[in-house]
C-alpha cells in the first residue's frame, strides 16, 4: 500500500478500475449479522445492500431449501420496508417465517408460472426501488441472469437473494457455476443443541460463506434465526446465551 | 303462450312455448303475468354493464336471455376461463338466477351450447369444437323457423348433418344464411358485434385515416389516450381501478388489452406501462382503424400529504403490485395472513397484497416448519403407542433414525366445521434424524382410540 504514491500509473488505474466497477456510484451500505466472526468475514463488515446473494440449502435441504428459505427471512426481516418473495412452488409455511423475524404483513408473495417469470419479477422488484428485499426460490441461475439482477440491486440499493432450490438433489451440482452475485452461501441443518431434558434444542445452522466478492470464504456454526431473525452463536452448556436459555425453558416446559 | 320456465316450473310439465290453456289446465292455480319484453331487456342491459366492470371489455347484448362476453386478454384476473364462468354462475345463483355459460372458440358454437348443450358450464377448446357442436339440433344455429323446418324434411337433424352436406346446392335452395351459420358456428368465419357501452364511462377515442399495425405506433398512440385518458379522470377527481383498451381492426375483429390496479391511480406513466407491457399480444392483422381506451371502474381520488423532510420519497410498492400483477395475474400475487384456526393448513389464508394490515398472529409458542406439504405423505414407523414418537421412520424409500423428538403437540379436529372432525385427532412430533434434518410428522388419532383417526403416520413438513 506505500507504494501506490510511488507507482502512479497502478494507483490511476486502480482507480479507474472503481469506476468501472461503479462501487463508489452511491455509499455502500451493509447489513451487519451481529456476530462479530461473520461480519469480519464480509468486506464492509455485513452483506451489502445493493447487492445480489445467493442462499443455497446443504444436503437434503437442496431440494427443500428450508433451512435457506429461513435464513433469507431472517436478513430480509431485519431491514424495514416490504420484501417480494417469488416463487414457483408454494410450499412455504408462513407461520415459520414469521418465527423467523420477518412479519407477515411486510411480505408480497409472487407465485409464477415457470422460472423466466420468476427472474423477470425478480428483477422487476429489485428496479422498482421501493421494496426492502427480494427474495426468489430459483433453480437456475445463468452468468448473464444473475449480472441483470446484480445490476438492477445497484441501481436501485435493493438486496436480492436468490434462494438456490432445485426439483432434483442431482441438480445441485450447478451451484458450481460462476454467477455475478457478491456472496453465496450454504445453510445446512445440522443436529440442534443438546438439552438436558429429552427434546430437540435450539435449531443449528451450518452455514458456509462459499465464495464472496473482494473476501475469503468461512464457515460457521450457529444456532437458527431468533423470533427477531438474529443468528446466534452456540454456547456451551454451563454459559448459554439469554435466547437458548429461553430455547431450553420452552422445550422442558 | 309461456315465455319462460325455470326448474320448478318443468318439474311440474311446463314449458316455454305451452300455451297458456294448456298450462292452466295443467296447473289449475297458475298465476299468469304478462311478459314484460322491454323490462327484460332492460334487465339484460343492466347485467351486462355489471360484466363489463367485472369480467371482460367487450360485451354484447344477445336479447332475449343471452350475453356475450368476449373474455379474450381479459380471464387471468379469475383463474382463466373457468374461472371467469364459475365466477358469473356462482354470482348469478346469489341473486338467485339460473344460468347457463359456455366459453367456445367461436361466438356461434358458444351460443349453440350454451342453449342446447347438455352441460349447463363448460369451456371447449378449439380441438374438441367440431366434436362439441356436431350433436348439437338444427334450431342452434340461429336459422329462421321455416329454413329449419324444410332442412328437417331433408332428414337433416344435427349440425354435423348440415355440415356434411354439399355447400353449393344448400345455397341454391336455401341462400346464403345456413352456410354462414355453419362458418360462424365452427370459427371459419368472424361475427361483427356492436358492443355496449356503460352510459358514464369515462372514455377516450382515436380514429386514425389510414390503419395503423407496427407495435411502436400502437405504443405511442396508447400513450396520447392515456394522456387524454388522464385529463378526463382529473376534471371528474377520480382514480382508474380498471383499464380497457380496445383496437377496432379493418376487419370488424376487435382486440382488447384489460389491466387492473390495485390501487385508483391516474398516474400517466404507471398507466402507459401496464398496456403497452402487453401490446405484443395484441394482433392488428390488417391494420388498427381505432383504438379505444376506458376506465370501466373508477373510485374517488384523495389527494395525498408528502411529507419531504428527510428522506428521499421511496415509489409507491402498488405500481409495482400492478406490474407482476399484470405479468403474472392477479391470483398469483398475494400476503399470507393468519386465521384463528390450530389445523395447520387453515391456520393460514391468502388476502390481497395491498389489503390492509393484520392483526392476527400465528402462536409463537411451537416451532413450525418452513415448508408444509400440501397433502401429507404417508411414511412408515416404528414407535411406542401411545404418546411416544417413532423410533426410526421410512420416507421416500429411505430410512432415518430419530435421534431427538419434541411432541407431542395434539390438535384437535374442529367440531364446527364438520362432522366428521368431531373427535378426531392429530399429535405431532418433531423429529430430528442422525443428519441434524429436521421432520414435521403427526400420527392421525391418539394411539388408543380408532374413532379419533386411522392411526395412521404421516410427514406433514420439513424444519430447517
Amino acid at each position: 500500500m506505500t507504494e501506490r504514491g510511488a507507482r502512479p500509473h497502478v494507483a490511476a488505474l486502480r482507480a479507474k478500475i472503481a469506476e468501472i466497477e461503479g462501487g463508489d456510484r452511491r455509499a455502500r451500505s451493509v447489513l451487519p449479522f451481529g456476530i462479530e466472526v461473520i461480519d469480519s468475514k464480509l468486506p464492509g463488515g455485513g452483506l451489502a445492500l445493493g447487492a445480489l446473494h445467493e442462499v443455497a440449502g446443504g444436503a437434503q435441504g437442496a431440494t427443500d431449501g428450508a433451512a435457506a428459505a429461513l435464513f433469507a427471512a431472517g436478513i430480509v426481516g431485519r431491514i424495514s420496508g416490504s420484501i417480494l418473495w417469488c416463487m414457483t412452488q408454494a410450499d412455504l409455511f408462513a407461520p415459520a417465517i414469521a418465527q423467523a423475524g420477518l412479519d407477515p404483513d411486510r411480505v408480497i408473495y409472487v407465485e409464477a408460472r415457470d422460472e423466466t417469470a420468476l427472474l423477470s419479477c425478480f428483477e422487476e422488484g429489485l428496479r422498482h426501488g421501493g421494496l426492502g428485499g427480494v427474495v426468489a426460490e430459483v433453480a437456475r441461475l445463468s452468468m448473464t441472469a444473475s449480472r441483470r439482477l446484480q445490476l438492477a440491486a445497484e441501481s436501485t440499493g435493493t438486496i436480492g437473494i436468490a434462494v438456490r432450490r432445485w426439483r432434483r438433489s442431482a441438480e445441485a451440482s450447478d451451484l458450481g457455476q460462476p454467477t455475478a452475485a457478491a456472496t453465496r452461501w450454504r445453510v445446512t441443518a445440522v443436529p440442534s443443541e443438546l438439552l438436558p431434558v429429552p427434546g430437540v434444542g435450539r435449531h443449528r445452522w451450518f452455514v458456509e460463506l462459499i465464495r464472496c466478492r473482494a473476501g475469503e470464504s468461512a464457515d460457521f456454526l450457529v444456532e437458527a434465526c431468533d423470533a427477531t431473525g438474529c443468528l446466534a452463536l452456540p454456547a456451551d452448556l454451563a454459559d448459554r446465551s439469554a435466547a437458548s436459555q429461553a430455547w431450553a425453558e420452552r422445550a422442558a416446559s | 303462450m309461456l315465455t319462460a320456465a325455470n326448474a320448478a316450473a318443468r318439474a311440474i310439465g311446463l314449458h316455454a312455448g305451452m300455451a297458456a290453456t294448456q298450462a292452466q289446465a295443467l296447473v289449475p292455480d297458475l298465476l299468469i303475468m304478462d311478459a314484460d319484453l322491454e323490462a327484460d331487456r332492460q334487465a339484460l342491459e343492466r347485467l351486462a354493464i355489471w360484466s363489463l366492470r367485472r369480467y371482460a371489455p367487450i360485451i354484447a347484448l344477445d336479447p332475449p336471455d343471452g350475453l356475450m362476453l368476449d373474455i379474450t386478454g381479459a380471464d387471468h384476473a379469475h383463474g382463466g376461463a373457468m374461472g371467469v364462468l364459475r365466477d358469473i354462475l356462482k354470482r348469478l345463483a346469489e341473486v338467485e338466477t339460473a344460468g347457463r355459460a359456455v366459453c367456445a372458440p367461436a361466438y356461434g358454437a358458444a351460443h349453440a351450447l350454451a342453449r342446447y348443450g347438455a352441460d349447463p358450464f363448460r369451456v371447449v377448446d378449439p380441438l374438441e369444437l367440431a366434436d362439441a357442436i356436431g350433436d348439437l339440433p338444427l334450431a342452434a344455429l340461429r336459422l329462421d323457423r321455416a329454413t329449419i323446418m324444410s332442412l328437417s324434411k331433408l332428414g337433416l337433424e344435427t349440425i354435423a348433418d348440415l355440415e356434411a352436406m354439399p355447400r353449393a346446392s344448400l345455397a341454391l335452395r336455401f341462400g346464403s344464411k345456413p352456410g354462414q351459420r355453419l362458418d360462424q358456428a365452427y370459427g371459419r368465419a368472424s361475427e361483427p358485434f356492436e358492443p355496449i357501452a356503460a352510459p358514464e364511462r369515462i372514455e377516450v377515442e382515436r380514429r386514425f385515416a389510414e390503419p395503423i399495425g407496427a407495435p411502436e405506433t400502437l405504443a405511442r398512440y396508447t400513450h396520447k389516450l392515456v394522456d387524454q385518458l388522464c385529463q378526463q379522470l382529473e376534471e371528474a377527481g377520480v382514480g382508474a381501478r380498471r383499464l380497457d383498451l380496445r383496437f377496432h381492426r379493418v376487419d370488424n375483429g376487435i382486440e382488447a388489452i384489460r389491466a387492473g390496479l390495485a390501487r385508483p391511480s391516474r398516474d400517466r406513466k404507471q398507466m402507459g406501462r401496464l398496456l403497452c407491457d402487453r401490446i405484443e399480444t395484441v394482433d392488428p392483422g390488417f391494420g388498427v382503424e381505432r383504438m379505444l381506451l376506458a376506465a370501466p371502474a373508477v373510485e374517488p381520488l384523495r389527494f395525498r400529504t408528502i411529507s419531504n423532510l428527510g428522506d428521499v420519497p421511496v415509489p409507491d410498492v402498488a405500481a409495482l403490485v400492478d406490474i407482476l400483477g399484470n405479468r403474472v395475474g392477479e391470483e398469483r400475487l398475494y400476503r399470507y395472513a393468519a386465521r384463528e384456526s390450530d389445523i395447520p393448513e387453515r391456520s393460514v389464508t391468502r388476502i390481497a397484497p395491498m389489503a390492509d394490515p393484520t392483526l392476527l398472529r400465528w402462536p409463537e409458542r411451537w416451532p413450525r416448519p418452513a415448508r408444509l406439504f400440501a397433502r401429507p405423505e404417508p411414511i412408515d414407523t416404528m414407535a411406542l403407542l401411545p404418546d411416544h414418537p417413532p423410533v426410526h421412520f421410512i420416507w421416500r424409500g429411505i430410512r432415518r433414525r430419530v435421534k431427538r423428538a419434541d411432541g407431542p403437540e395434539r390438535i384437535y379436529g374442529e367440531w364446527h366445521m364438520s362432522e366428521a372432525e368431531w373427535l378426531s385427532v392429530r399429535d405431532y412430533f418433531l423429529l430430528e434424524d442422525e443428519t441434524g434434518a429436521r421432520y414435521w410428522v403427526f400420527r392421525q388419532g391418539d394411539g388408543m382410540d380408532s374413532a379419533t383417526g386411522g392411526q395412521g403416520w404421516f410427514l406433514h413438513g420439513l424444519f430447517g
